[in-house]
């Protein structure tokens, strides 16, 4: 039997909500590491039981959990005084140490002078699709690190701040590496998006990346609406059978390639704003796409106090509101960038968390949605496991 | 040597109470107390000071005898009570405000 595990971040700890592959009944468990900011939890494909957390807090920094029971129990790696007792005799305890390769250098500060990376956060956690042991990491100041040991260690992946990172200047949520995408079919490319930056790309397993951001128009963001860096892309999205076409959700516009990026084109169409966060593709149809319509980059809430969600079945320009069990009045929240997710069951099942602490579900495809936990903190990230 | 942690690396660590007991050499300094505690703890190692630069992180306070020792050099002596074990060393989570 088919079963749903829903990883849920939040402001104040970790959630983690089990169903049978019906969907309709949910059993809600946490807090974990209650009173923490969760940014993001991700299960790796390879090993379902094998999920990566990033804890962070004002106070004391980050963290790196660890789960290899499917979230029962967690373990920062590699920090245990058992852990790495080897000939070098004390353990590392360095899971949580994100330090930037080589001479740190400077990126664009708010004042227009160059300022020094500074590691604050880790914002998304992105396990290999082959290797549980193998894990990336997106970090605000934006760069991408990786582990290959299970979050023992991490090390930066410095190419990506080569390119053009001297031009990058964060926004007014920061500047961090908020998506990595993965190419089942080339494990040399990897995808980025950075908040402020824009899209980015390896061929080479992330020794050198390029912009990928042509196409791309932000009048009312950027001197130079074309600029080939400095673009506020809030998410991209990938389906598994098809990666070289790409949508994405930026600051305002829609947009998709079907040249790994080298070249976008909006999408938009009747969308009633094409300002949001989060979008993600349906499992099984690679051209049904979904956003929430947020209302204006002033106003981070649904247009006219009406959840929706939008769905295009043709790839884009054709849009859909899907409403049946989304609240239609006087519903003020955000959804979040990382906080929207699909499953692989049959029918697909799709996800989102909003900033008001309800989690959302619809088991077929976005036509019928229900509250599948409301009152929690507000929700950073949703990602579901689909288990066999 | 007695040392107070805030209650979320308590729990980070898996400590009950709200001392952990720790051998402290000499010289017994706010440095030496940070790295007896790494060592005994690696998971709260960058939590209090930073992995590299071994700077306290800026939400972080540590006070001893009713003094706040945050903003002295890490290599100052603690006083003798917080050596002998009479006074604890107190490793704050600072207020947030608001």
């Amino acid at each position: 039997m088919s079963k749903a595990r829903v990883l849920v971040g939040t402001k104040k700890g970790a959630f983690i909500l089990t169903s049978d592959g019906k969907r309709k009944k949910w059993k809600v468990d946490g807090p974990h590491f209650a009173g923490w900011e969760i940014y993001h939890l991700k299960g790796s494909q390879a090993d379902p039981n094998r999920i990566y957390a990033s804890q962070s807090s004002g106070w004391f920094g980050q963290i790196i959990q660890r789960s290899d029971d499917g979230g029962k129990t967690w373990n920062p790696p590699g920090s245990k005084a058992e852990d790495l007792k080897g000939p070098e005799g004390m353990p590392r305890g360095e899971s949580n140490k994100f330090v930037y390769e080589g001479a740190v250098g400077t990126h664009k500060w708010y004042d227009g002078t160059q300022h020094p990376w500074e590691f604050k956060r880790i914002w998304h956690l992105e396990p290999s699709l082959t290797d549980p042991d193998i894990c990336y990491a997106g970090a605000e100041d934006a760069a991408i690190f990786k582990t290959t040991d299970g979050g023992s260690t991490w090390k930066e992946l410095p190419g990506l701040r080569g390119a053009k990172g001297g031009l990058w200047q964060p926004g007014a949520g920061g500047m961090a590496v908020h998506t990595i995408l993965l190419d089942r079919t080339n494990p040399n490319r990897i995808f980025v998006a950075i908040s402020a930056a824009g899209a980015f790309r390896t061929d080479d397993a992330g020794k050198t990346w390029k912009p990928i951001n042509k196409g791309l128009k932000s009048p009312y963001e950027l001197p130079d609406p074309d600029a080939e860096v400095g673009h506020c892309v809030h998410r991209i999205a990938m389906h598994p059978s098809r990666p070289d076409t790409l949508f994405m959700q930026k600051h305002w516009d829609v947009l998709r390639t079907d040249n790994a990026g080298d070249l976008w084109k909006d999408i938009g169409g009747n969308l009633p704003t094409d300002f949001g966060f989060p979008i993600d593709v349906h499992a099984h149809e690679p051209n049904t796409v979904y956003v929430v319509p947020i209302k204006s980059d002033s106003e981070h809430y649904p247009l006219d106090g009406k959840l929706r969600v939008y769905r295009s079945k043709s790839g884009g320009k054709e849009w859909q509101a899907l409403t049946k069990g989304l609240p239609q009045k006087n519903c003020y929240v955000n959804v979040l960038r990382d906080a929207m997710c699909v499953d692989s069951l049959e029918p697909c099942g799709i996800y989102f968390g909003t900033t008001g602490g309800q989690v959302y579900g619809s088991a077929d495809g976005g036509n019928n949605w229900e509250a599948i936990v409301r009152d929690l903190p507000p929700v950073y990230s949703v990602e579901v496991q689909t288990l066999k | 040597m007695r040392v107070m942690l805030p209650f979320h690396l308590r729990k980070l660590a898996s400590v009950d109470g709200g001392e952990v007991e720790l051998q402290v050499g000499k010289p017994a300094t706010v440095a030496a107390v940070l790295d007896a505690l790494e060592a005994k703890y690696p998971v709260l190692r960058g939590t209090v000071r930073d992995h590299v630069t071994l700077k306290r992180r800026p939400f972080i306070r540590f006070f001893a005898c009713k003094e706040d020792l945050s903003l002295e050099p890490p290599e100052t002596q603690l006083p003798e009570a917080v050596v002998n074990g009479d006074e604890p060393f107190m490793i704050i989570g600072a207020m947030a405000g608001g």
